[in-house]
């Protein structure tokens, strides 16, 4: 393909002016950046409240913040970092620059729809943020909102569930969006079989935003409407049944975790191949892994609710489907050892992340496996053991895909590189800081520390005062990314349109593409991971 | 989109749809007469699936559609069936 002469999309201004050029856009690789600003904010207020949170834990008994307080911090810090950042996470913003690059399409099948899910996202979020401002107060329920106390809290919950229902319906258009895309925009020559694995994921990922999104949607509805009518639905008071919300809040809410962790995983299948340079091993067996852990995930939501009242059959049957959806997800990580055998490997930061994903994701995984175990999590329920595990896969999983994606796709984003070796000191950084921040955390949950409180006995000190200083050492790990990548986006050196010698198409063209994405829309005749 | 077809359904096949329907939502209102255990809800969601069926095949036009529709739809079917048939291992064993 020639070097095209038409401006890129970052100075194709479309006759435009100012902000306008970015609110009124249509192109996905603009929404994908607006998205990526947004999510970039809310990440760092998340991650300043995971501090504070910390330094109140640094010893026991209060430090800086009284209890009232601290049930806020750990509800903002949980819906922040759930509904406006990893949910949304990699499709809102990789999905959407990448997809229909490496599908070899113009943009997504509905473009205006795409910037109508931003702005219900950003509207979602702006109502989430604003529970801190009006009312009595920031919900204090855990971002779960169990009933009943979310029905009967002083708090301004209704606002904080309503904010969550407009999120939801962004995720659904997205999803839609995506599987439309997938079905009808594939360049010629692209069969199910010959495309790239990322879009397997976002394809997977977008049928469980599409299908379960409705069910937390509702469900946040029958909160609200408790609320304000007073109709027992989940208060046992009005003969409603607050299992019950338990039910409905976890049958969306698990299939989202997979919501979060899809995508990450699709990142990593593009990454490993490209960094080895070898064909990804068990193509097909990726894949259908993707569908099979969207489809069994639908079904695990129960191991939740082992310690809740559930009847003992139910709890029997959840934990062992629980069990079922660890082989698939093992399937993927044994096919990415598998295609790093033997490779020349890469270790430049994309590569560093997606094995620090690998790595934080068996112990996310695996620490998965114990609270799915039904006698072992009666034991561990509502410890720091669940607080360690779920940062494991949802920050060192998804978190470290989105940071890998991230600098991945930076040239092709910004046609710039950043500094390879600043990128890869803030990524050893980064690792050794969350390791401290969160193993002390299992540890300490096996003890028996119980998790949603702001104090603690006194025998819980040590793995404590070691976790928060493990929180200064991943900001710092953070700084230093976030500080690498602005240095690159605004000084870098030119990077050539494929500086990774990956195969897929959004290699194929320039850094940074143009609007249309390419002059000629591409023919495929093999599959994406062809290397020697 | 240029292999789609467009189907017109007939008038007639459209009312005795909407009559199905109807006497659907009668059969409903009476069976809720009778006191059927635990069968309550299987009975009301049969009946309720049956109207779905009809309203996608014949108002949506699933029956003249794709294939490729109609399994999205299966399988959309088969998920939430399974997702009340699992509540239910709670309520029907709860002590
Ligand atoms: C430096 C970064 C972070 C720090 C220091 C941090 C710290 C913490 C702490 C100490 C808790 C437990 C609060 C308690 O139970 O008393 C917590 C809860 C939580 N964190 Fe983080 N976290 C960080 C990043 C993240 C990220 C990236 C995510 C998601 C991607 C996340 C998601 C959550 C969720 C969902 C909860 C549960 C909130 C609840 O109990 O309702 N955190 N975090």
């Amino acid at each position: 393909m020639t070097t095209t002469t038409l401006p890129n999309y970052l100075e194709d201004k479309q006759g435009k002016k100012g902000l306008m050029v970015w609110l009124t856009t249509h192109d996905h690789k603009r929404i994908g950046l607006m998205y990526l600003a947004a999510l970039s904010v809310f990440f760092i207020v998340g991650v300043l409240i995971g501090i504070l949170m910390r330094l109140e834990l640094l010893n026991p008994g209060k430090d800086i913040v009284d209890p009232q307080t601290y049930n806020s911090l750990f509800t903002l810090h949980g819906v922040i970092m759930i509904f406006l950042f990893v949910i949304p996470g990699i499709p809102a913003v990789f999905g959407n620059i990448a997809l229909p690059l490496i599908i070899g399409a113009r943009d997504v099948a509905f473009p205006k729809l795409n910037l109508f899910s931003w702005y219900l996202y950003m509207f979602g979020a702006m109502l989430a943020l604003g529970t801190l401002l009006v009312g009595d107060g920031p919900p204090d329920t855990g971002w779960t909102f169990y009933a009943p106390y979310s029905v009967k809290t002083g708090t301004n919950v209704t606002m904080a569930v309503f904010a969550a229902f407009i999120l939801g319906f962004s995720s659904i258009l997205t999803g839609l969006n995506f599987i439309v895309t997938i079905h009808r925009m594939r360049c010629p020559g692209m069969s199910w079989f010959k495309m790239p694995l990322f879009a397997w994921a976002l394809y997977a990922t977008s049928w469980i935003q599409l299908l379960a999104t409705p069910v937390v949607g509702i469900t946040l509805l029958m909160i609200a409407v408790e609320r304000m009518l007073g109709i027992g639905l989940f208060d046992p008071a009005l003969g409603g049944d607050p299992v019950l919300y338990q039910h409905l809040f976890w049958i969306y809410s698990h299939p989202a975790v997979y919501i979060m962790i899809l995508p990450g995983m699709g990142v990593i299948s593009e990454i490993i191949p490209t960094f080895s340079q070898r064909r990804i091993f068990g193509y097909k067996a990726i894949a259908y892994s993707s569908l099979a852990i969207a489809f069994i995930g639908y079904f695990v939501w129960g191991h939740h609710m082992f310690t809740s009242g559930m009847s003992g059959p139910a709890r029997v049957i959840f934990s062992i489907l629980t069990f079922l959806v660890a082989i698939p997800s093992a399937i993927k990580v044994f096919n990415w050892l598998a295609t790093m055998y033997n490779g020349s490997i890469d270790m430049k930061p994309p590569m560093l992340y997606a094995m620090g994903f690998i790595f934080l994701f068996l112990i996310g995984g695996l620490t998965g496996l114990v609270n799915g175990a039904l006698a072992a999590d009666i034991h561990i329920h509502d410890t720091y053991f669940v607080v360690g595990h779920f940062h494991y896969v949802m920050f060192g999983g998804t978190g470290f895909a989105f940071f890998a994606a991230m600098h991945y796709w930076f040239p092709k984003i910004w046609g710039k590189m950043y500094s390879i070796k600043h990128a890869t000191r803030a990524f050893w950084v980064l690792f050794t800081g969350f390791n401290i921040l969160y193993f002390p955390m299992l540890v300490v949950g096996i003890m028996g520390m119980p998790r949603r409180y702001y104090d603690y006995l006194p025998q819980f000190h040590l793995p404590n005062e070691i976790s928060t200083v493990g929180s200064w050492i991943t900001v710092l790990g953070l700084v230093y990314m976030i500080v690498v990548l602005i240095q690159g986006m605004r000084k870098g050196e030119k990077a050539e349109r494929n500086p990774w010698h990956g195969l897929t198409l959004d290699w194929q063209t320039d850094s940074p593409p143009t609007l249309e994405n390419f002059e000629e829309i591409p023919t495929v005749t093999e599959g994406p991971y062809e290397y020697k | 989109m240029d292999e789609q077809k467009h189907h017109i359904v007939d008038y007639l096949t459209n009312i005795k749809v909407w009559v199905a329907l109807a006497v659907l939502t009668i059969l409903t209102v009476w069976v809720s007469e009778f006191n059927l255990a635990t069968l309550t809800v299987a009975v009301a969601l049969s009946i309720a699936t049956i109207k779905a069926i009809l309203v996608l095949s014949y108002f949506m036009h699933l029956k003249f559609d794709s294939k490729i529709l109609i399994i999205m739809v299966l399988v959309t079917l088969v998920i939430f069936l399974s997702m009340i048939i699992f509540t239910f291992f709670d309520y029907l064993y709860r002590k």
